[in-house]
């Protein structure tokens, strides 16, 4: 059992703090928003989280200023 | 001890309105999405909160100490509604409209995970109108308002506030603007 990162793609504007607190999960594209390195299609919207990255992934739910994020379990980690 | 209460009374509403005037203007880089010299956008994030519930702490202190204080007789009832004070009243009241706004800015933050966004940034504006009425409280109120070195302050911290306000206001604003608009990074 893993944990997701939920990226709500109608909230989230780019403001990079995640991608600050995250910076081995999330790089930046060109416009500012949250990139799952690594990952492609379903995954960059629900990013797996490692265990490691989970207290930061938890600091930037509460601190991102639109809200976008929320930490999930998944029940599996399926591609 | 009466004079201690009015002494307490001013440093503390002094300041509440220093830190209230950090606040605001770390309101404004945080909403910009840029790191400020070697602070990351989550630091400034957090000290704006941070300074922002200083600055409450210490409207409560401001409040509370002039409570107790046989000269400004502030009643449970001038904290939140205005202009019934029997000290110079419309000054006054400016405070009590200013507490208002910002009891609503703080309880809307506070619980702005449970509220959600539209909520939270809808109330969150009142700030900029809170700002210029606590101004205008301490300039009307103030026992230290005539003085030179207050009026040198509060015109510094007028100016960088109207400043950071035409910033906030500029095309160039954001952090992203250019990327999004297309334009050559």
């Amino acid at each position: 059992m893993g944990t997701i990162l939920h990226i709500d793609w109608t909230r989230c504007d780019g403001r990079g703090l995640c991608t600050e607190l995250l910076p081995a999960v999330l790089g930046r594209d060109d416009w500012g928003y949250p990139v799952a390195r690594g990952y492609q299609g379903r995954a960059r919207t629900d990013v797996p989280i490692e265990p490691r990255d989970e207290e930061a992934a938890q600091e930037a739910v509460s601190l991102c200023p639109t809200m976008a994020l929320a930490l999930r379990k998944a029940a599996s980690r399926g591609d | 001890m009466d004079e201690a209460m009015w002494a307490f009374g001013r440093a503390s509403g002094f300041i509440s309105l220093a830190l209230f005037t950090a606040s605001v203007l770390l309101g404004i880089v945080n909403r910009s999405g840029r790191p400020l010299l070697t602070l990351p956008r989550f630091s400034i994030s957090i000290l704006h909160r941070n300074i922002a519930l200083l600055a409450t702490v210490f409207l409560g202190l401001h409040v509370g100490s002039l409570m107790l204080d046989p000269f400004a007789r502030l009643r449970p009832v001038d904290v939140l509604v205005p202009f019934l004070g029997s000290y110079r009243p419309l000054w006054q009241g400016l405070g009590t409209v200013a507490l208002d706004l910002l009891l609503a800015v703080v309880v809307t933050a506070l619980l702005r995970q449970r509220i959600g966004p539209r909520v939270f940034k809808a109330v969150h504006w009142f700030a900029y109108a809170a700002w210029p009425v606590a101004m205008a409280h301490a300039l009307g109120n103030g026992t230290d308002a005539g003085s030179a070195w207050f009026l040198a302050l509060a015109v510094a911290s007028a100016a960088v506030v109207v400043g950071a306000l035409l910033w906030r206001l500029s095309a160039t604003f954001l952090e992203t603007t250019r990327a999004r608009e297309g334009r050559p990074l």
